[in-house]
């Protein structure tokens, strides 16, 4: 026998079940009196660096119907390429910008929303710069572990061009999935869980 | 985070996921998973600083009764109908280390099986006294606690005649936007965990039994509430002794 190894497995995943809002989004959910705020619905103030931008979407399942009852997070560095994380080595972050956001989406028309601003570039492991970029996580009833992907700016195109994540997806057709469309500062990033219009998930 | 220890954060990749360990997208006894499930590989990629980095809240956040669903949705002097139960644990990392200062975030249905939620229509009453949403940021040893009422399972139209255990939901965060996981936590001996298909997405016998919190007798409280234990696991970070330096190129 040789020595073990003794690492813990890490605990399973399970769906967030169409009742997430409860406990990420309280308020949201018509649960008011417990938190002040939900967590995550501001990212900016008034002293927040950076060129304002919004990002919007939807996300639509494998029939082409809504998904009403995702959360969404995102999470992605400030106007000069630093995260507002303790394990942020280059630098200080902008201490007005928290780099992470919640939002639900809507029952109605399952549109969900942040206004945020446009994150600089942050380097790849070898050196190369990535192109700026959003991460987003969305769970939901049906998704048993959490999907992370990306979405990308359109009017990056010399960026995007030379990113390394982007660079590895070998069905090159697939590469605009990742890739908003804009209007002035509103950037539109649609979801497609299934199907031809299937968007790049990650596994990071 | 903690300071506790002068030791620098760690910024080490993330151990790989073992998706073969967690449930797969596509799970069809599971029927909203059908059309839910990406049909295409996972694109792979070892870890940038745009995952080994992610949020980390300060307990500035954090209500008197945050940690407390008997009582944070309760009229005053009153509290929530049901068993009072703690549940505690700790938060710790794929190496056995405890994950210090990230905020954990719980939810459930009441003592009846019925959720606080528009959409939710189960006959089960409403309990005036109880919201069902709580969160707590472990201490330095990656410790948290909250007190809550035991929830009741409930009926839900995946199959004809499908009830879900009681459990409780879990989100955590860790110190990466990598290590970000939902979960839900199950209790000792209920015969319902073995017929859930939401329980049964998950492959592995033992990775369910991971998901079930027993009785912890030694922290029940005589006269007040029982405990129970659940720990949780995150994913470990890789040493970076021989890492390219992020900061450095």
């Amino acid at each position: 026998m040789v020595q073990e190894l003794g690492y813990l497995k890490e605990t399973p995943s399970q769906t967030a079940g169409p009742y997430v809002h409860i406990g990420l989004t309280p308020n949201f959910c018509g649960i008011g009196g417990v938190y002040e705020a939900d967590l995550g619905t501001s990212m900016i103030n008034d002293k927040t660096l950076g060129e304002r931008i919004t990002v919007r979407g939807r996300i639509f399942d494998g029939a082409d119907t809504l998904v009403k009852d995702a959360v969404v997070e995102i999470w992605q560095a400030d106007s000069a390429g630093l995260y507002n994380s303790p394990a942020e080595m280059r630098g200080t972050a902008d201490p007005n910008f928290t780099g992470w956001g919640r939002c639900p989406t809507s029952a109605e028309d399952g549109v969900f929303s942040f206004e945020t601003v446009k994150p600089g570039r942050v380097p790849y492991k070898d050196g190369r710069r990535m192109a700026p970029h959003i991460t987003l996580w969305i769970v939901a009833r049906g998704i048993n572990i959490g999907l992370h992907t990306r979405m990308y700016f359109p009017d990056e195109a010399a960026a995007n061009s030379e990113d390394p994540l982007l660079a590895r997806i070998e069905h090159r057709d697939r590469v605009a999935t990742l890739v908003a469309g804009q209007e002035g500062p509103v950037y539109t990033f649609d979801v497609h869980l299934q199907g031809d219009k299937e968007t790049v998930f990650l596994d990071i | 985070m903690s300071d506790k220890s002068n030791s620098k954060p760690e910024t080490g990749v993330f151990f790989a996921r073992d998706r073969a360990w967690h449930a797969p997208a596509f799970t069809p006894g599971y029927k909203t998973s059908v059309l839910r499930s990406p049909q295409r590989a996972l694109l792979s990629l070892d870890g940038t600083i745009s995952e080994i980095t992610g949020p980390v809240f300060g307990h500035s956040i954090l209500g008197e009764l945050d940690n407390d669903l008997i009582h944070n949705f309760a009229k005053s002097g009153e509290s929530a109908i049901g068993e009072r139960i703690i549940v505690h644990g700790r938060v710790l990392d794929e190496r056995g280390r405890p994950v210090p200062g990230v905020l954990l975030e719980f939810w459930q249905a009441n003592a009846g099986g019925r959720y606080r939620h528009k959409k939710e229509t189960y006959l089960a009453a409403i309990d005036p006294n109880f919201g069902g949403c709580g969160r707590a940021i472990t201490d330095e040893d990656g410790h948290y606690a909250f007190r809550t009422i035991r929830p009741g399972a409930y009926p839900w139209p995946n199959g004809v005649n499908d009830w879900r255990p009681a459990h409780i939901h879990f989100s955590i965060f860790g110190h990466g936007f990598a290590q970000r996981l939902i979960t839900q936590m199950y209790f000792e001996g209920d015969p319902m965990i073995w017929k859930c298909p939401i329980v049964g997405t998950i492959p592995d016998r033992k990775a369910i039994e991971q998901l079930i919190a027993p009785l912890d007798w030694g922290n029940t409280i005589p006269m007040d509430a029982r405990a129970y234990k659940f720990d949780i696991v995150l994913r470990g970070r890789r040493s970076t002794l021989f890492e390219n330096r992020l900061e450095g190129n």
